[in-house]
C-alpha cells in the first residue's frame, strides 16, 4: 500500500513502501538545525543512493517580519531593523537602507560622511567575507582558517566598536550621515589592521589553495552557467565567478565609490574554487578602498545639513533655541520623508542588496520592501544540488555565502 | 499617453513602438522609470523586454498595500538589464478583492521565489505559478500579515500551541 503526502515545501514525498525487487529514493532532511547550512536552512533532499535528484529549501525559520516592524517604526529607527536582516554585513544594510530615503529627502552627504561611508562598508565586507571563508572552510575541514578569520575579525569588530559601541549591531549610518562622531584615534586602530591585512590574506591562500583535498573538493563542484544563475535572480561573487565583471560600486556608483581606485575579480569557471578566488581577492580589493579611505579622507561635516532631519550638536542644541526645538521635534515626532519611492541598489558582499521604500508623507514608511541578495541567490540551490553528490552539497552551500537572516527577514 | 513617451526614455519609446497598448502610463521621477502595465499584459510586456531590450535580470518583485484606497494592491516588478545597465519599475494594480496576475515566472525562473513571498505576506495569487504556497509562514498561518489591515503585533497573544 502506497499513500502519497505533501511535505510542509510542497515536494511530493515517494512512495513509504516500495514493491520488492525496486528501489526508491531517500527522503534525507538537511533539518534547519545543521552544522553546515549556515543558518535556519531546512533543505529536503531526495536521494538515490549518493546523487541528489530533488532538493527542496523551506525556509522562513528565521522570519522575524523585519518588513511589517519597519511600517511601525519611524525612519531613522528602521535603521536599527536593517542592522539585523544581513547581520555579518551590518553597515553594508544601513547604507543601502540610507540612500533610497536621502534621495526621497533631497539632501546632500558631505564628503567626509560619505567616505566614512565607503570606508566602513568596506570594512564590514571584510568582515563578512571573513566569516565566509573561516565557514566555508570549516564545512570541508580546515579548522586552522576558522580560527585565523576569526582572529582577523576581533579586529574589525573592535574597530567597530570604537566607532559605535557596537561590535556587531552598529547602526553606524543613518539617514543624513553618521550616528556619532568618529572617535579620536580611529585612524591608528583602522590603519594598523589594515596595513596587517594582506599578509593574513596570504596566509589563508598558503592554507588552501596548494591543498590537494580542498582543490578536490571545490574544483567543479558546483557549476552552474551565467544565463541560468542570471534567470534565477543570483547576484554578487556568484556572478562575478562566472565570468560576467558586474559590481554595482562600479557600474551604478553610490556614495562617492566613483572617486576610488579598485579592481573587480572575474573568473570564469563558475564553481566553488572561482567563488573562493573572486571572495578572497574581493577581501585585497576592499583593503585596497580602506587605504585610499585613509589616505585621502575629506575634512568636513560628518552628517548632513538638514536641520529638520539630522539631530544638530548636542552643544548647540544646549545653548540654541532654535536646535532646541528642531531636536525636540525629531526626537518626538520623527521627520517626514516627501511622499515618493525610491530604490537604490548597492553591493553587499552577497550581491545585490537595495531597499525599494515607499513613503506617502508621513513620519513612517508606507513600505519598505528589502530586496535582500540572499533570497534571489538561495533561489540557486536546488540547481546547483541536483544532479550531484550529497558530499558535494556542503561545499556548494557555502560558496553561494548566503545568510539566513537575509532570506527570511 | 505613449505618444508622450520622450526620445530620452528609449526603452519606453521601444515598448510602445512594439504594442501601443502595452503600457497604460509611465512616469519618471528622481531616476527612476516606472510603467503601469495590465495583469493581461505583464507576461507579454515582460518577455519583450527580456527577449528585446535586454532586462537579462528580475531584480525584485513584492507589493504594495494601499489600503483603504482602491484598487488596493500594487505589484511591483523590478527589472534590470546589466548589459545596458539601466533599470525600469512596473507595477500593476489589483483590486483587494480577489488580486490576481498571470505569473512571470515563465519569463524569469527567478520570480519563483518572490512571488510565493507576494502571495504568503499579501495574498496576491499568481496565475500559472508551478508552487504557489507559503513560503515564509508555516502553511496552517491564517491571513496576510503584510497587508496593512494586520496589526504588527498579530492577531493571537501566544501561537505557543499550535
Amino acid at each position: 500500500m502506497s499513500d502519497l503526502e505533501t511535505n510542509t515545501a510542497g515536494a511530493v514525498e515517494p512512495e513509504h513502501e516500495a514493491a520488492p525487487g525496486t528501489t526508491r529514493r531517500m527522503v534525507l532532511n538537511m533539518g534547519p538545525q545543521h552544522p553546515s547550512t549556515h543558518g535556519v536552512l531546512r533543505i529536503i533532499l531526495e536521494l538515490d543512493g549518493e546523487i541528489i535528484r530533488r532538493a527542496e529549501p523551506d525556509i522562513g525559520f528565521l522570519h522575524t517580519g523585519i518588513e511589517k516592524q519597519a511600517e511601525a517604526l519611524n525612519w531613522q529607527q528602521v535603521v536599527t531593523l536593517t542592522d539585523r536582516m544581513d547581520y555579518l554585513s551590518n553597515l553594508g544594510n544601513n547604507l543601502a537602507y540610507a540612500l533610497p530615503v536621502e534621495k526621497l529627502l533631497q539632501i546632500e552627504i558631505p564628503p567626509h560622511a560619505q567616505w566614512m561611508r565607503v570606508m566602513l562598508t568596506e570594512l564590514s565586507r571584510i568582515s563578512s567575507h571573513l566569516v565566509w571563508l573561516g565557514t566555508h572552510a570549516l564545512d570541508l575541514g580546515a579548522m586552522t582558517v576558522f580560527f585565523y578569520c576569526f582572529r582577523e575579525r576581533e579586529d574589525i569588530l573592535r574597530i567597530f566598536e570604537m566607532f559605535s559601541g557596537q561590535r556587531l549591531m552598529t547602526s553606524y549610518i543613518r539617514i543624513g550621515g553618521l550616528a556619532l562622531e568618529p572617535p579620536r584615534g580611529w585612524q591608528q586602530a583602522v590603519r594598523t589592521f589594515n596595513d596587517a591585512l594582506p599578509s593574513k590574506i596570504d596566509e589563508y591562500e598558503d592554507l588552501l589553495n596548494t591543498n590537494p583535498i580542498f582543490l578536490r573538493r571545490v574544483q567543479g563542484v558546483g557549476q552552474l552557467g551565467l544565463d541560468r544563475l542570471l534567470a534565477l535572480g543570483v547576484s554578487g561573487p556568484m556572478i562575478r565567478a562566472a565570468g560576467l565583471a558586474w559590481d554595482i560600486r562600479k557600474a551604478e556608483p553610490y556614495s562617492s565609490y566613483e572617486k576610488f581606485d579598485f579592481d573587480v575579480p572575474v573568473y570564469q569557471e563558475s564553481d566553488v574554487w572561482a567563488r573562493y578566488r573572486v571572495r578572497i581577492e574581493e577581501m585585497r580589493q576592499s583593503q585596497r578602498i580602506v587605504s585610499q579611505a585613509l589616505e585621502g579622507m575629506p575634512g568636513g561635516p560628518w552628517k548632513a545639513d538638514a536641520p529638520k532631519v539630522v539631530l544638530p550638536d548636542r552643544e548647540k542644541m544646549k545653548t540654541q533655541m532654535e536646535a532646541l526645538i528642531y531636536h525636540f521635534k525629531i526626537v518626538t515626532e520623527g521627520f517626514s520623508v516627501p511622499a515618493g519611492e525610491a530604490y537604490v541598489p548597492t553591493e553587499s558582499p552577497r550581491g545585490e542588496i537595495g531597499f525599494y521604500v515607499v513613503s506617502d508623507g508621513t513620519a513612517k514608511p508606507l513600505r519598505v520592501f528589502m530586496r535582500t541578495p540572499s533570497f534571489g541567490n538561495l533561489q540557486a540551490l536546488p540547481a546547483l544540488f541536483e544532479g550531484h553528490l550529497v558530499a558535494d552539497s556542503v561545499a556548494a552551500l557555502g560558496s553561494m555565502d548566503f545568510v539566513l537572516g537575509d532570506v527570511d527577514r | 499617453m505613449q505618444s508622450e513617451v520622450p526620445q530620452s526614455h528609449p526603452v519606453l519609446a521601444a515598448l510602445a513602438a512594439w504594442d501601443s497598448q502595452s503600457f497604460t502610463s509611465w512616469s519618471a521621477a528622481l531616476g527612476e522609470t516606472l510603467i503601469w502595465v495590465t495583469p493581461a499584459r505583464i507576461v507579454f510586456v515582460c518577455r519583450y523586454l527580456r527577449d528585446e531590450q535586454g532586462f537579462e535580470r528580475l531584480s525584485g518583485l513584492s507589493a504594495i498595500d494601499r489600503y483603504p484606497l482602491e484598487p488596493r494592491f500594487e505589484v511591483l516588478y523590478l527589472l534590470h538589464s546589466i548589459a545596458r545597465n539601466i533599470r525600469l519599475k512596473i507595477k500593476v494594480a489589483l483590486p483587494g478583492a480577489d488580486p490576481v496576475v498571470p505569473s512571470v515566472t515563465p519569463v524569469w525562473e527567478g520570480a519563483n521565489w518572490y512571488e510565493r513571498e507576494a502571495f504568503d505576506l499579501f495574498g496576491v495569487r499568481f496565475e500559472g505559478h508551478p508552487n504557489l504556497q507559503r513560503i515564509l509562514l508555516p502553511e496552517n498561518w491564517e491571513g496576510h500579515p503584510l497587508r496593512r489591515d494586520f496589526p504588527v503585533h498579530g492577531h493571537k497573544y501566544s501561537y505557543q500551541d499550535e
